[in-house]
């Protein structure tokens, strides 16, 4: 161990060492998941979130749902029974960020869209333990009562073009009004087109009213729909 | 006044001036309260400067110790703010109807506040506190580049009080432990190069040759911190006039890089960093040298090449690539062996002078730490291998083993330090009470192992309920019936939460009693008692 010594009494060669030692893992493990192709499976059916399930998936990000709902089911048959089809990398290529989670202090959200109603969401939504007594989750009424216009969601669409989600020059243009649209059921045809799979109906039960609740049951209801799992194979995306 | 004087008040202005032009423009209520913060910390200071400009300089030779005594009250402070938010929302879970169903104290805004008050507050201050005294003591110098050192201090305070702020009021990027938004993530960062200026300038200055191997913990520390922060919270803003931004990366790159970034909080932040404390308090304490330097070099350069690669042990059996998993795991497993190279190199350093255990208790806080450090470094190894994992990941198993790291590795250890600070930064003879100490300790060890059994048996129990099969071949428990099995041991877990608090609250009240110059007169622990 002498010639440790030059670097116990350097400290720019222990500045130097130490860093280069601790980049070495994140290089090696990180950097291939932006180039291997296999990293993210081929499927049919994703496509970007509209402005206003993005709008809710943001109101789920800020009241700190994922400290307690994963959205990631395992591959094992219990999950698999009781959550449905294990959750591929595909399916969360557009989420800036990632909602996978770490804690299951309430049950995965993975695919949880359609399970349940409107209603059932709603009322669960603002008195978790009046559908569900042994529920430990707080309640969020508040949510129906915030009207929210959707005013700068072409600037929240233009962000993640940015970063690579695929939105096109015609989504980011009509993001306002594919909100306005999707939360109302009122001349959806347009908005149903630019994004295939998407449901438009009034979510939180006030027809005058877009409210933060329409938007985050638009999120909750549409969870885990996207994939065709009909046309996967899994041997394809063997990792 | 002098010419950098008058810059740095107008560098000031400027800065007040910009804060409340973009919070009176701002597009969401938080930004603007922030931005109104960020102008109020600035007039702050040039009021301070404007009274304090007549005032005689102050003495600049010696040691800086005005930060580390400010920072060792915060620390104290914080760690009591932080325990109670954490026993506020274990009741959450026990009880749902402490959530009040307001938006700012709902339990999703007060987890992060809890996280983040315990490790960036409370731990946070702890390093910078004890890495500015142990700089110096080691190195011979007083810290580098004159009142940086303060900005430093006030610069992370305001971080705090800005990142406790916006959970609060929902602004978060949605990534664990590195929840604070864009701006806030540019404001740490820079403060964060003046603390590395400070550390790495003092060290450059040294009139010891030798570098003491507590500094190299806190300068890996240091430096692996700014790559992972800066690298894991790469995002833009939708706009320059609010607090939203989206992540760089998606899904599947953006869930590695966090727990890269995650884990590694962990590894570096609460653990190298606290590593250093202990390799230098622990000897002061003892008054012995470290026990081998053969083994604090290997374990050194061990700990943080291993550390890195453990990441992927938070994403076992999700849609990350097999490959980096494994990996992930290989490296967790074998991280098992520096870990405890670190806890042996420390308890050894009590050969020959294990009987001050007996009588010294603050001596005994840090020893227990250190076997906490022990104890959670084989359980992580063990709970990262795969098939392990498939049954503790997302249960409440891992929230006892982040507690035995958390309160019984970096708390005990932390607050061990302070009671070693505390005397010697005010200059008295002893601390008030060593009596409290020792309920202290003893209070503080219950309340873990309290927490941590309630919380293995519970999550082993709640991993089982989940996979439970009948003859049938039907799921046995429906989700909802594993939430209601919890109940009882949720009430357990805010019991051991509670008893570790008043712990602090004793600390709290005998660290008051010392700085006020008083000490309670009382047999001395292990004597036998006087007649």
């Amino acid at each position: 161990m002498m010639s440790h010594k030059k670097i116990e009494t350097n400290a720019t060669l222990l500045l130097i060492f130490s860093f280069l030692v601790v980049t070495i893992g994140g290089l090696v493990q990180i950097t291939p998941l932006f180039y291997l192709e296999n990293t993210i499976e081929k499927v049919d059916g994703m496509r970007p979130y509209t402005p206003l399930e993005l709008a809710g998936r943001n109101i789920y990000i800020r009241e700190g749902c994922y400290v307690c709902h994963s959205q990631m089911v395992r591959p094992f048959r219990d999950e698999v029974e009781r959550y449905g089809h294990y959750s591929l990398a595909a399916e969360s290529m557009y989420d800036h960020p990632f909602q996978w989670g770490s804690k299951r202090t309430g049950p995965d959200l993975a695919r949880v869209g359609g399970k349940y109603s409107d209603e059932w969401q709603r009322q669960h939504l603002a008195n978790p333990r009046s559908v569900v007594p042994e529920s430990v989750m707080p309640g969020y009424a508040f949510l129906a009562s915030r009207e929210i216009a959707g005013a700068t969601m072409g600037d929240h669409l233009k962000t993640l073009a940015l970063v690579g989600v695929p939105y096109s020059q015609e989504q980011i243009d009509n993001a306002t009004a594919d909100f306005l649209a999707q939360a109302t059921g009122n001349d959806a045809d347009a908005m149903l087109a630019r994004y295939p799979k998407s449901a438009a109906r009034d979510y939180d039960g006030d027809p005058a009213r877009v409210t933060e609740m329409d938007a985050l049951v638009a999120y909750l209801q549409m969870l885990g729909t996207l994939v065709d799992f009909t046309t996967f194979k899994p041997e394809t995306a063997s990792r | 006044m002098s010419s950098g004087a008058l810059l740095q008040l107008a560098l000031l202005g400027i800065v007040a001036v910009l804060a409340v032009t973009l919070g009176a423009k701002a597009q969401d209520l938080p930004f603007a309260i922030h931005m109104y913060l960020f102008a109020a910390a600035a007039v702050a200071v040039i009021a301070y400067r404007a009274k304090t400009s007549q005032a005689p300089p102050v003495p600049t030779d010696g040691y800086m110790d005005g930060p580390v005594k400010a920072g060792a009250i915060m620390t104290v402070f914080w760690a009591v703010v932080g325990l109670l938010v954490g026993v506020v929302i274990a009741l959450q879970l026990a009880y749902p109807a402490w959530n009040p169903d307001l938006e700012w104290f709902n339990f999703g805004r007060l987890r992060p506040l809890h996280t983040s008050a315990v490790i960036f507050a409370f731990g946070g201050t702890a390093l910078l506190t004890t890495s500015f005294y142990v700089v110096q003591r080691t190195c011979h110098a007083r810290l580098a580049f004159g009142n940086l050192a303060w900005f430093v201090f006030w610069g992370y305070q305001l971080f705090i009080v800005l990142a406790a702020t916006g959970y609060l009021l929902g602004v978060t990027e949605g990534k664990e432990y590195a929840e604070p938004e864009w701006y806030i993530d540019l404001w740490i960062t820079i403060v964060w190069v003046a603390y590395f200026l400070v550390y790495f300038g003092t060290i450059l200055k040294r009139k010891e040759p030798h570098i003491y191997v507590a500094n190299w913990f806190y300068l890996s520390f240091i430096v692996t911190i700014a790559m992972l922060h800066i690298v894991n919270n790469l995002s833009i803003p939708v706009s320059f006039l609010g607090s939203k931004s989206y992540s760089a990366f998606a899904g599947v790159q953006d869930a590695l890089t966090q727990w890269w970034y995650g884990h590694n909080a962990v590894g570096f932040f609460l653990t190298a960093g606290f590593l250093g404390m202990m390799y230098y308090f622990v000897p002061k304490r003892v008054e012995r040298p470290v026990y081998s330097y053969r083994l604090s070099i290997v374990h050194f350069w061990s700990l943080i090449f291993l550390y890195i690669w453990a990441g992927p042990h938070h994403l076992h059996y999700t849609a990350l690539p097999d490959w980096a998993q494994t990996l992930g795991m290989v490296f967790s497993v074998m991280l098992w062996m520096p870990s405890w190279g670190g806890m042996i190199n420390g308890l050894m350093t009590l050969s020959g002078a294990w009987d001050k255990l007996r009588t010294d208790p603050v001596l005994r806080m840090m020893v227990i730490s250190v076997a906490f450090y022990g104890m959670s470094t084989f359980e992580g190894p063990m709970m990262s291998i795969k098939a392990v994992n498939s049954l503790s990941h997302y249960t409440d198993w891992t929230i006892g083993h982040v507690h035995s790291g958390a309160l019984g590795w970096v708390g005990m250890v932390s607050m061990g330090c302070m009671y070693h600070l505390f005397p010697r930064l005010w200059g008295r003879k002893e601390l008030y009470s060593l009596q409290l100490v020792s309920w202290h300790v003893w209070l503080a060890t219950l309340g873990i192992v309290v927490y941590a059994s309630a919380m293995w048996v519970s999550g082993i129990m709640q991993g089982l309920m989940w996979r439970e099969y009948d003859d049938q071949g039907f799921l046995v428990y429906s989700f909802a019936e594993s939430v209601a099995a919890m109940h009882p041991y949720y009430v357990i877990r805010a019991f051991g939460g509670l008893l570790f608090l008043i712990g602090a609250l004793i600390m709290v009240y005998n660290l008051y009693r010392t700085v006020r110059g008083d000490t309670r007169s009382e047999a001395p622990i292990g004597a036998p008692a006087v007649a």
